[in-house]
C-alpha cells in the first residue's frame, strides 16, 4: 500500500533544510533580490548543493548522487515552495536531472548532482508532460531556433535542447542568446533562448522519452511544491487573524473567516495527501500515471485558491510589495500553468480512465 | 506483539478449523471473535491481539480470499463505530466482556440516543432526566447509593432504534452544575418497558430514524459508562469516533459514489455533455484525492500520530456524496426524472450507495447533518486545529436548569 506518511529520515531532511531557509531566505531579502539584476540566489543554491548534496538527491549513487527517492525531492520541494526560493531545484535537480536519466549521460549527471553546473531543459514552462514542444533546426551540424519561457535559463550553465532531428542536445548556455522574460513569477523567471548557429552540440539521446519522464517527474513533484506554498499562506493567515484585531477583537474569531479557514486547512490537508501519493508513486513506479494527473489536477486549484485566500483575508496590507504574500499568489500562479494546467490534466485523466469527453 | 506472519498463520488455522463453506456465519463471526482476528489492535480475550490496528488489513484479505463471511459493518456501523471505542475506553471489565462480542458479530444492534428536541448541534443542553431510585443520585462523583436509575425524556433523529437491542444514552443527572459537568452516560436496554420507538419517516420515503421515548425507563447502574457527571467526557470518544468512522472509510478506487456515475458514463456514451464531463473529472479527482486523505488518516492512527483528519473527512465525504450524486441525477436525464421506490419502510440497513441515484441524492443530504452539521465540524476544526478564538458563550458558568430556554 502507498505509503502516505513521512519517515524519520524525512523529516529530519525537511527540519534541515527549513532551518537553512530559514537563516538564509527570509522573505524580506527575496523580494528585494526579485528587483535586482540577478533574482536568483545563486549563493543559497550553492549551500544546498555543496553543504547538503541536495542536486543529487535523484542521482544514483554510483555517478555521484544520493540514490534517494522522488519522496526525498518531494519534502526539499515542500520547504523549497514554503520559502519561495528562487533557486532552480526544480529545473536543475529534477527535470534536467530525469531527462539525463532517461539519456544514460553520466558526465552531465554527475556534474548536475555536485551543483556545479545547474542544467535547465529547453522546454516551456507550460508544456504537459506528453504535449507536443518545439524544437530547433539541425542544418549542417549547427542548431538554429528560439525558444521561449525557458524557466530558470538565466542561471543555468548548459541547456538541453531538444532538436528536429528528434535528438535531445547539450548546448553550453555560453553560445546561446538568454534573454530574461519579465516574468508572472519573480522567483523563478523564463527567458527567451536563441540558438545562433550553435556548433559541436553534444547530442544526449532521444528528445521524445527524457522530455516526457522530465515533465511527468516534473508534474508530481511540483504538487508537493504547491503543497509548501498553500501550507505557507495558511498558516500565514491563520497566524495574523489571531493577532489582527478589529471590532475589538481578533478577526479570526469571526465564524465567517473560521469557516473560511477550516475549509483551507481541509484542502490543504488533502494536497498533502495527493502530493504524498505521487511522490510515492514515482518512486515506486506503481499506479504513477493517473496518480501523478490527480495531484496536479488537484494541487494547482488549490494552491492557488488558499494563496487569494490568503491575501484578502490580509486585507490592505496583502495588497503590498512589502508584504512577501504576492510572492505566494504569483508562485501558485505560475505553478497553475507549469507543466500543464489542471484542465489539461483532467483531460489526461479521462484518457487514462476510459471517461471520454461526449 | 504480533506481526504480520503470525497473523496469517493465526487467520490460516481459523480457517483449518472453521471451513467457511461447511460453517454456519454466525459460528464463524464467533470462532473468528474468539481467535481475536476480529479487531486485531483490540486487546487480547476481546476479540483482538493487542496488534497494529494497520494489520487488520493483512487479516481481511487473507479472509476474503478465503471467502468468508464478514460481519457486515453497514448493519452494524453504530455499535462498531462509536459504541465499541467507547465501551472498551470506558467500560469495565464485565462491560467489556458482555457488550463487545455480540455487538462485532452483530447479534446485537446498537442505537445512538444522544439528540434531542431541544439538543441537537448544542448536544450538551440535553434534558433528559436520569435520578437515581433512592433520590440520592443527583451529586457527583461516587458510587454511592447502589439503586437503579430512573430515565424520563425524548430522544430524535435515533437511526437503526427498532433494531436496536442496546443503545448508548446521555442523560442530564445534575441540572444545578453547567450543563457540560452534569451528564452521565448509559447504556439502555431497547426492550426495556418504557422504551417507545415511533418511526420518523424521512426525505427518502423510508424511515431509517426515529424517535424515542423515554418514560420511567430503569437502568442499572452496572450499565453506566464512566463515572457520573462525566459523560461529556464519555460522549466525546464517542463523536470523534463517529467522525472518523464516517468519512474515513477504506474504498478501492472508484469505490464510493463516485463509482456508479463513472460507469453510467462509460455505458451511456448518448448521456454525455461537456459540462456533465468537466463536472465528473473534477469530483472524480476529488474522489481520489479524498481516498488517499483517509488512507492517510488511517496510516496516521496506525502509527499512532494524532490525527485531526478524522473531521476533516466527514466534511469531505459529505460535500463529495451530495455533489457526486446531485451530478448523477442530472446525468441520467429522463431518466433523472424518476424515482425507485417512495414506500414507507423501516430500512435493516443505512445505505449510502445502494439504490438509484435519485435516492443516493436525496440520502446524502443527510451527510452534512448527521454526526455533526459540517457547520459545527467547520467550528471544531478552526478552533482545535487551527487554534482560532472560540465563539463568544453565555452558558458556560449557568447551572443547566438556569439556562433560557
Ligand atoms: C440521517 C440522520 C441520522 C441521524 N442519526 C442520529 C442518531 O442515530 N442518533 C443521534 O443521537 N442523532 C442522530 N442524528 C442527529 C444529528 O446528530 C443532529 O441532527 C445534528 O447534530 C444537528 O442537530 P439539529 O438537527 O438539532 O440541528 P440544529 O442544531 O438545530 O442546527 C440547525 C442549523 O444551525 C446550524 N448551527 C447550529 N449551531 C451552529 C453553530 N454553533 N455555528 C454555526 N451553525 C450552527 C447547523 O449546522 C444547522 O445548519 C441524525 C441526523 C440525521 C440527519
Amino acid at each position: 500500500m502507498t505509503d502516505l506518511l513521512y519517515s524519520e529520515e524525512e523529516e529530519a531532511l525537511r527540519a534541515a533544510v527549513r532551518d537553512l531557509l530559514t537563516d538564509h531566505c527570509a522573505p524580506a531579502d527575496v523580494i528585494v533580490r526579485t528587483e535586482s539584476d540577478a533574482p536568483h540566489d545563486v549563493r543559497l543554491w550553492k549551500t544546498l548543493a555543496d553543504g547538503m548534496g541536495l542536486a543529487g538527491l535523484l542521482v544514483p549513487e554510483e555517478l555521484g548522487g544520493q540514490g534517494a527517492t522522488h519522496r526525498e525531492a518531494a519534502v526539499v520541494l515542500e520547504e523549497l515552495g514554503r520559502a519561495v526560493a528562487p533557486v532552480p531545484y526544480l529545473t536543475s535537480a529534477v527535470v534536467a536531472t530525469e531527462a539525463l536519466l532517461e539519456c544514460g549521460a553520466g558526465d552531465l549527471l554527475a556534474e548536475l548532482a555536485s551543483g556545479t553546473t545547474i542544467g535547465v531543459l529547453a522546454v516551456g514552462l507550460h508544456t504537459a508532460p506528453g504535449a507536443g514542444f518545439p524544437v530547433v533546426r539541425l542544418e549542417g551540424g549547427a542548431l538554429h531556433g528560439e525558444l521561449t519561457a525557458i524557466a530558470d535559463a538565466t542561471v543555468a550553465d548548459v541547456l538541453l535542447v531538444p532538436a528536429d532531428d528528434g535528438g535531445l542536445y547539450a548546448v553550453p548556455a555560453s553560445a546561446t542568446t538568454i534573454t530574461a522574460q519579465v516574468s508572472l513569477d519573480l522567483t523563478r523567471p523564463v527567458a527567451h533562448v536563441a540558438l545562433e548557429g550553435v556548433r559541436g552540440a553534444h547530442r544526449l539521446g532521444d528528445a521524445e522519452p527524457a522530455v516526457r519522464r522530465a515533465l511527468h517527474a516534473a508534474a508530481g513533484l511540483l504538487a508537493s511544491e504547491q503543497l509548501g506554498v498553500a501550507d505557507w499562506a495558511l498558516t500565514e493567515t491563520v497566524r495574523y487573524l489571531k493577532e489582527r484585531k478589529q471590532f475589538n477583537r481578533p478577526v479570526g474569531g469571526f465564524q465567517a473567516l473560521k469557516h473560511r479557514l477550516a475549509q483551507l486547512w481541509l484542502e490543504v490537508v488533502s494536497l498533502r495527501a495527493a502530493a504524498r501519493a505521487a511522490a510515492d508513486a514515482l518512486a515506486t513506479g506503481e499506479d504513477t500515471d493517473i496518480t501523478v494527473v490527480v495531484a496536479q489536477a488537484y494541487a494547482a486549484p488549490v494552491a492557488v485558491r488558499v494563496t487569494e485566500e490568503a491575501l484578502q483575508l490580509h486585507g490592505g496590507i496583502g495588497m503590498t510589495w512589502e508584504h512577501p504574500v504576492h510572492l505566494y499568489l504569483k508562485r501558485a500562479k505560475a505553478d497553475s500553468i507549469a507543466y500543464g494546467t489542471a484542465g489539461t490534466h483532467r483531460e489526461a485523466l479521462a484518457g487514462l480512465t476510459g471517461l471520454q469527453a461526449p | 506483539m504480533t506481526n504480520a506472519e503470525e497473523l496469517i498463520c493465526r487467520t490460516r488455522e481459523l480457517l483449518k478449523e472453521h471451513p467457511p463453506a461447511g460453517t454456519a456465519r454466525l459460528d464463524f463471526l464467533r470462532a473468528r471473535f474468539d481467535a481475536g482476528l476480529a479487531w486485531v489492535h483490540y486487546p487480547e480475550g476481546l476479540g483482538g491481539l493487542d496488534a497494529p490496528r494497520s494489520l487488520q488489513a493483512v487479516v481481511d484479505a487473507e479472509l476474503e480470499a478465503a471467502g468468508a463471511p464478514d460481519n457486515d459493518p453497514r448493519r452494524i456501523g453504530i455499535g462498531l463505530g462509536m459504541a465499541a471505542p467507547t465501551i472498551l475506553r470506558y467500560g469495565t471489565r464485565e462491560q467489556r466482556q458482555r457488550y463487545l462480542r455480540p455487538l462485532w458479530t452483530g447479534e446485537e444492534v446498537w442505537c445512538q440516543l444522544f439528540s434531542e428536541p431541544g439538543a441537537g448541534s448544542d448536544l450538551a443542553a440535553l434534558g433528559t432526566r436520569a435520578v437515581r431510585e433512592d433520590g440520592s443520585s443527583s451529586g457527583t462523583g461516587g458510587a454511592g447509593g447502589g439503586g437503579d436509575w430512573v430515565v424520563n425524556g425524548q430522544k430524535v433523529w435515533t437511526s437503526s432504534a427498532h433494531l436496536a437491542r442496546w443503545a448508548i444514552l446521555i442523560t442530564r443527572t445534575d441540572p444545578d452544575v453547567p450543563k457540560h459537568q452534569g451528564i452521565t452516560y448509559f447504556i439502555c436496554d431497547m426492550t426495556d418497558p418504557g422504551v417507545e420507538v415511533r418511526p420518523l419517516r424521512q426525505i427518502t420515503g423510508e424511515a431509517e430514524f426515529n424517535e424515542v421515548f423515554l418514560t420511567g425507563v430503569r437502568i442499572p447502574d452496572s450499565r453506566r459508562l464512566g463515572a457520573i457527571g462525566d459523560g461529556w467526557r464519555v460522549a466525546q470518544t464517542t463523536l470523534m469516533n463517529e467522525r472518523v468512522s464516517i468519512g474515513g472509510m477504506r474504498l478501492p478506487r472508484e469505490g464510493g459514489m463516485i463509482g456508479p456515475v463513472a460507469r453510467t458514463w462509460r455505458e451511456r456514451p448518448g448521456l454525455r455533455t461537456h459540462d456533465l464531463h468537466q463536472r465528473l473529472l473534477k469530483l472524480w479527482v476529488e474522489a481520489e484525492v479524498s481516498r488517499f486523505t483517509a488512507e492517510r488518516l488511517r496510516q496516521q492512527l496506525a502509527a499512532g500520530q494524532p490525527g485531526y483528519e478524522g473531521s476533516g473527512m466527514k466534511l469531505a465525504f459529505a460535500r463529495l456524496n451530495q455533489e457526486i450524486s446531485g451530478l448523477e441525477v442530472e446525468l441520467r436525464g429522463e431518466e433523472g426524472l424518476l424515482y425507485d421506490d417512495w414506500t414507507m419502510r423501516r430500512p435493516e440497513l443505512v445505505d449510502f450507495t445502494g439504490r438509484d441515484a435519485g435516492y443516493r441524492y436525496l440520502r446524502s443530504k443527510g451527510n452534512s447533518i448527521e454526526g455533526g452539521t459540517s457547520e459545527v465540524l467547520l467550528n471544531i476544526v478552526a478552533e482545535r486545529v487551527l487554534g482560532l478564538p472560540p465563539e463568544p458563550r453565555t452558558d458556560k458558568d449557568v447551572a443547566w436548569k438556569d439556562l433560557a430556554r
